[in-house]
């Protein structure tokens, strides 16, 4: 029997209006013709995606996304506009010729095949709220880290510190 | 909530985003439209975590956006670099290694 409880129309309302936000912000990055324009625009859709998380109850994820990709990426992006001296108006000189004529089609065939698999694989599953871990919590976050997860870990410090050095040696004036 | 909700939604960053990359030519750009695609990817990995309950997908998030952090460093290092050897970041400008 379907409860009023199991359709969860709040939470569906809010999906629908932060995913048009996103896909709008995404279509607005790939066909702008200002590129300052295109980076605010991926702000929009990197703001839609934690506030998905949030939806996914993945408190710590949709914070760090806010933190990394909203604080720390953006300000890199708009560095490198600026740095790479972009026009800042319009600048029709942006996109391949024919490009859209390629990218259009692969991108349908792509969504349409990823789509058909996934309403044929996941038909009506359902999001879990409630299971053994406690859903979302931190706590447990952190404990899979640094258990399980610890080599990843590891490793990922290491990719940091080299892409830190890299990126030095690689911008370094000289 | 439906699973399919967000993993749609992750399909349609996806496609778009492959769309960036293959309609651009600006090499900043292009890495932008790389983020949508590492986006998506977050998206669905914390859909299917929800699917079983755990929390590794949200852990698997985590790493991708710090590796994201470090390709946006790098990749935007590389292209400061070419502007400063060719004064223009156009991708199709740069074919000396094609056959």
């Amino acid at each position: 029997m379907l409860l009023a409880s199991d359709i969860e129309v709040a939470q569906n309302i809010g999906f629908y209006l932060i995913a048009a936000v996103m896909v709008l912000g995404a279509i607005n990055v790939v066909r702008s013709s200002n590129v300052v324009h295109a980076a605010l625009s991926l702000v929009a859709v990197m703001g839609g995606a934690a506030a998905q998380y949030l939806l996914l109850s993945a408190e710590f994820v949709a914070v760090t996304q806010v933190l990394v990709y909203i604080g720390a990426v953006m300000v890199l992006f708009l560095f490198g506009v600026m740095l790479t001296r972009a026009k800042l108006g319009k600048d029709i000189d942006l996109n391949n010729k024919g490009g859209a004529a390629i990218g259009a089609p692969v991108a349908l065939l792509l969504f349409g095949v990823m789509a058909y698999v996934l309403i044929k694989g996941f038909e009506d599953d359902r999001i879990v709220t409630s299971g053994d871990e406690a859903i979302g919590s931190t706590a447990t976050l952190s404990d899979k880290i640094f258990s399980l997860y610890a080599l990843p870990f590891w490793a990922l410090s290491f990719v940091l510190l080299a892409a830190v050095i890299g990126a030095i040696v690689l911008a370094r004036k000289d | 909530m439906l699973v399919n909700n967000f993993l749609i939604l992750g399909a349609v960053l996806f496609s778009i985003g492959v769309y960036g990359v293959i309609a651009r030519k600006n090499a900043v750009l292009v890495l932008m439209s790389i983020e949508l695609i590492l986006n998506s990817v977050n998206i669905n990995l914390l859909a299917f975590d929800r699917i079983n309950g755990t929390q590794d997908g949200a852990v698997f998030a985590l790493y991708i956006i710090a590796i994201a952090a470090a390709e946006v460093g790098v990749g935007l290092a590389m292209v400061l670099l070419i502007f400063r050897n060719r004064k223009t970041i156009a991708l199709d400008d740069l074919s000396e290694m094609k056959g």
